[in-house]
């Protein structure tokens, strides 16, 4: 293997034993970009001097005999909605095309803190909208193991990066889904941790009360070491939480006996590929194989109504989100023809029309309407009602069962402008959304292949037993060779490529 | 159908949004289908049933009213803004 | 013809008086230069999130305690979303359908007569930055985000008040009592405190409720006082001609004397509240609320009658005395150093509002301190000088902040009480006057205030008045 194909915690353990440097594996890493980042095009920016100066900076201390954290010379990159400090982030969309924030993120700054080397900015729908990362203002990302695929999204760039090998590990955001269906389009392993554990401060809001940031990484070791980094209070989040984190390494004992996990039941039925039903039966099987105890679970309401409860809060959230791009003090501003002025209102209006893209105008269209007067009740408050007994729902399912397992999606990866209804794309994150919907942690694995597409596997504990999804997850992962297959990049032919991203100098 | 063609120029109004002809039309007809769509959950019943604002039973969250912060440098303030004035962020004229 | 009566409720905006903004850590003070005291936070900059200032919910607490409201057990913050330059998110953390306090009251004096004015609600809100709109037929606005999430408290009253007098005076009181809480300046003319008005006419005595007006850009108490008069005469008019009031705002000219259209009816403005999924519910109980009732300070009402009661003072001084707590503060300081509080209260009340009111100044910035007075007042006892001295002496320690004792020195003013001093004076005086101690040998009693006056002219007010008496009665 390469180094770009390796996990985090093997290349820190051949750090450890000095059989490579911290240079050597940023150095790796980049070369890999370079290579086939014009085709798969995960990158929005590439931070390459900044790394090469952060990875030295890092083997100089390693010589010095420091002691340093497992993520330290792991070069990673970000969803380019995690602002990092005087590094463009764009959202992808022309609205922040040229945006540069004057802070970071408290996910960014953790990761900093543990020395983790900045690669750059990923590609992602615009503002985090949309599963399949074509909403992107500047590219669509395509998928490492069918490039006439999309990755997946929101946090496409963030899943291909990885899956190629580009990156060892991402962050992304998840709202709906947008991390744990480009995970599972992608094959690697993709996390939405519990709402509130992982500060949300610098992180491009897109509906407050669902979006989490978590990690996307190679295998569930490294997806440990990276919550190890990311998880934890942050007094710049009023919605985050106060209480120990754990080093959730030490719940990757490989052990599931005993084990009560629930396999909801409304979630294999008609609505999915019988390709896909097929591998994830095996999935449950081998945990029943390896000691779990594997029951059907309902979960009516969730399963029948989150989808809309989301199209009604998350637009309404992000409606006033959004509202902030008023071309004023950041972001692309509507300049008028010479000889012509603009009012007030026409300069908002402008800026706003062309500054968003159809998805973003489309969600904050819908937000808007649901939130105003005459609507509100009928819509946002019935809404907010329903997602109080969906949480129910999932309570009781969890008097049960340990967790709740799910196919990630309900399809395999399609390919690149094949869902034009921007409806039919909603579906593909049916079975992510209840878990946003109720604020629960959760994570999808690799679990088999369907003519070489991947297929994922969602684990749901309840809010805060994280500790459960590792150890299930982990126990899976062990004992099965999926998140060892890396995929086969085939290039395109090179007149159709793009031009490449763009690279700081 | 929901929302009128009027609905919708109001709509976008409320918004802040310039729609050209074609995107109204469009917008309409999605958010038409999208509205019967998520009316799908009006058959739930949630009579007696409390809303969900926040996930979290997280309540009284503050900091102390203590010096925090510097304040951003004015290099930094306007470093993204697209027009300015001596230190002024700078509109088209109001009223 | 029928007699009218007004139908007025007020809104009023306070500016809290924190050391940072309602939700970033800014500090809460106003630069000269503009959108210097500005971080990521009041800049909505993407990204960003709130968190609440303690003191924004612990003031909001008290002013809902010293105006007799009810303290909400559970509240919560909403956004009201709406486009301006001069609020960067395009919406404004306040508080909707559930506010800190609500029912409550104020009880104002008009007339020596005791009107209950009723609060509807207190709620917590940020306020916006200021806009400048360029000179002349410039075509563009500037944006100052320097105010912007400075912490607000937003009172809104029950249509409780029926004159313009009771409007100014309930402002007046509301000051008062946000001063003594020391929670706001509450200076109209600066904007930290801003008043809006809404008022409709119905016939004296009828219940009905008529269409209102709303009346704004009132920048003093006073200015609201005219400005509802004003549109008092314009809607009775309007009655009385057979014409229509119509739903409108109006803005008040203080050059004109008039109010004008601002905007017709609202274009009923859709502030799409919801929750703010960022900030979480404030949960309070019995204890937290009670603490903060027992550290409330004496508030004016009550300070006013125990001024009453406990120093003699006539209500009407001890209502002058009590009109802003660093007065009353002050007049106290004096007391305690001083054992005549009616004695402190003419010199307070007289000689020092007077010098205030000339000069223009706060008695924050007197350099006339209570010990000042304390000290001279105790001089006068003493016959160190005299009371028409005094008077010079006070004026020189209100211009230059010195001591009594050092202005009477390098003055010269120390009371003559020397015998053969005066005696020698006074012998003069006679000596030159004949004619008038003839007069008043004669019966003519008055003379000997003549005597007086020469020798306090002859001393410039320094002879003992009590000694130059003995004096002059003996020789005459």
């Amino acid at each position: 293997m390469e180094i770009f194909d390796l996990t985090a915690h093997e290349l820190s353990d051949l750090l450890e034993k000095k059989e490579v440097t911290d240079i050597e594996i940023t150095s790796a890493v980049l070369k890999r970009i370079h290579q086939i980042d014009g085709d798969i095009r995960a990158y929005v920016t590439i931070t390459e001097e900044n790394a090469l100066h952060a990875a030295k900076n890092v083997h100089e201390r390693r010589n010095k005999g420091d002691a340093l954290p497992p993520l330290a010379g792991i070069p990673m990159a970000l969803k380019d909605n995690i602002c990092t400090r005087g590094v463009r982030t764009t959202c992808s969309s022309r609205m922040l095309e040229n945006f540069i924030p004057p802070y970071s993120a408290t996910v960014v700054d953790r990761l900093l803190e543990n020395s983790a080397v900045l690669l750059g900015k990923l590609n992602m729908d615009e503002f985090a909208m949309g599963s399949s990362t074509e909403s992107s203002y500047f590219f669509p990302t395509r998928n490492p193991w069918d490039i006439d695929r999309v990755p997946g999204g929101s946090s496409g760039g963030s899943a291909a990066a990885v899956a190629a090998g580009e990156a060892v590990f991402a962050l992304g955001s998840d709202t709906g889904g947008s991390i744990r269906q480009p995970a599972a389009f992608c094959g690697i392993v993709g996390m939405k941790p519990t709402y509130g554990l992982v500060s949300r401060s610098g992180v491009v809001a897109f509906a407050s009360s669902m979006d989490q940031v978590g990690p996307l990484t190679k295998d569930v070791r490294d997806c440990a070491l990276v919550m190890n980094a990311i998880a934890g209070y942050d007094p710049l989040d009023s919605t985050s939480v106060k209480r120990n984190v754990p080093d959730y390494t030490t719940f990757l004992t490989g052990e599931v006996k005993g084990k009560r996990i629930g396999v909801v039941r409304e979630m294999i039925d008609d609505g999915l590929n019988p390709r896909v039903a097929e591998v994830f039966k095996k999935a449950v099987n081998k945990l029943e194989g390896l000691g779990a105890v594997v029951d059907e679970c309902s979960l009516p309401v969730a399963a029948a109504s989150s989808v809309p409860v989301y199209h009604i809060i998350a637009p309404a959230e992000a409606s006033s989100n959004l509202a902030r791009f008023d071309g004023v003090r950041f972001g692309y501003r509507a300049v008028p023809e010479k000889g012509e002025k603009y009012t007030l209102e026409e300069m908002y209006m402008k800026t706003r029309g062309k500054g968003f893209g159809p998805e973003v105008k489309r969600r904050i269209m819908m937000g808007t309407y649901v939130l105003s007067s005459g609507s509100y009740e009928k819509y946002y408050i019935k809404a907010a009602k329903v997602r109080t007994l969906i949480k129910k729902e999932f309570e009781q399912a969890y008097e049960r069962f340990d967790v709740l397992i799910t196919p990630t999606t309900p399809d395999l990866p399609f390919l690149l402008g094949e869902k034009v209804n921007p409806l039919d794309s909603y579906d593909s994150d049916k079975y992510t959304v209840p878990v946003n919907i109720a604020g629960l942690p959760a994570i999808s694995i690799p679990c088999g292949f369907v003519d070489g597409l991947p297929v994922g596997m969602q684990i749901i504990a309840p809010a805060f037993r994280e500790d459960s999804l590792f150890q299930v997850a982990y126990a899976f992962e062990q004992n099965t060779p999926y998140h060892r297959e890396r995929p086969p990049i085939k290039r395109r032919a090179s007149e159709e490529k793009a031009k490449g991203s763009d690279i700081d100098d | 159908m929901v929302l009128s063609r009027k609905d919708m120029e109001e709509l976008a109004v409320l918004a802040q949004i310039a729609l050209d002809e074609e995107e109204l039309a469009d917008l309409q007809s999605q958010l038409n289908n999208l509205l019967r769509y998520v009316e799908t959950i009006n058959e739930i019943d949630t009579e007696n049933v409390e809303p969900t604002f926040y996930l979290l039973p997280l309540q009284n969250v503050w900091r102390q009213d203590e010096d925090g912060r510097q304040p951003l440098a004015a290099e930094e303030v306007f470093q993204n803004a697209l027009e300015q004035e001596r230190g002024f962020f700078k509109v088209p004229r109001i009223l | 013809m029928t007699k009218y009566e007004a139908v007025i409720g007020l809104e009023v905006h306070v500016e809290l008086r924190t050391k940072t903004k309602a939700f970033c850590s800014c500090p809460n003070e106003f630069g000269s230069e503009p959108n210097s005291n500005v971080c990521p936070i009041c800049l909505s900059m993407p990204g960003t999130l709130p968190v609440l200032n303690k003191s924004l919910l612990e003031y909001g607490i008290k002013a809902g305690l010293a105006m007799n409201c009810e303290i909400a057990h559970y509240c919560k913050f909403d956004r009201k979303n709406y486009f301006y330059p001069d609020l960067p998110k395009a919406y404004q953390i306040s508080q909707n359908d559930f506010p800190l306090c609500r029912n409550g009251y104020l009880d104002i004096e008009v007339d020596g007569e005791v009107r209950r004015i009723g609060i509807n609600r207190i709620h917590m809100e940020e306020d916006a930055g200021k806009l400048l709109h360029g000179e002349g037929k410039a075509d563009y606005s500037l944006v100052d985000l320097n105010r912007g999430g400075v912490p607000l408290l937003e009172i809104v009253t029950e249509p409780d008040i029926r004159t313009p007098e009771e409007a100014r005076l309930f402002l007046e009181n509301l000051k008062q009592i946000l001063q003594y809480l020391d929670v706001s300046d509450c200076k109209m003319e600066e904007g930290s405190l801003r008043c809006d008005a809404n008022i409709s006419l119905r016939p004296a005595g009828s219940s009905v409720l008529n269409t209102k007006v709303e009346i704004k850009n009132m920048n003093s108490f006073k200015a609201v006082q005219h400005a509802l008069e004003s549109e008092i005469s314009r809607q009775q008019k309007l009655y009385e001609t057979g014409g229509e009031v119509v739903q409108e705002t109006r803005a008040w000219d203080e050059n004109t004397g008039k109010t004008s259209v601002m905007r017709a009816k609202e274009t009923a403005s859709d502030y799409r509240y919801f929750p703010d999924p960022d900030l979480v519910p404030v949960v309070l109980n019995d204890e937290m609320i009670d603490e903060i009732r027992e550290g409330l300070p004496e508030l004016p009402a009550a300070r006013k009658q125990r001024f009453i009661e406990e120093y003699g003072l006539p209500a009407y001084d001890a209502g002058v005395l009590t009109s802003s707590k660093e007065l009353a503060d002050y007049y106290e300081e004096c007391v305690r150093g001083y054992h005549d509080p009616k004695k402190v209260s003419n010199w307070v009340m007289v000689e020092l509002l007077r010098l205030l009111n000339t000069n223009s100044l706060d008695i924050k910035e007197s350099k006339l301190t209570p010990s000042h007075l304390i000290e001279m007042l105790n001089m006068m006892d003493k016959g160190t000088i005299s009371g028409k001295i005094a008077k010079t002496v006070f004026e020189e320690m209100f211009v230059s902040g010195k001591r009594a004792a050092q202005i009477v020195e390098e003055k010269g003013l120390l009371q003559i009480s020397d015998e053969d001093q005066l005696a020698a004076i006074i012998d003069e005086i006679i000596a030159a006057h004949p004619e008038v101690v003839e007069d008043y040998r004669k019966g003519k009693k008055k003379a000997l205030g003549f005597f007086v006056g020469q020798v306090m002219k002859k001393t410039r007010g320094k002879a003992n008045p009590q000694i130059v008496n003995k004096l002059l009665l003996a020789r005459l």
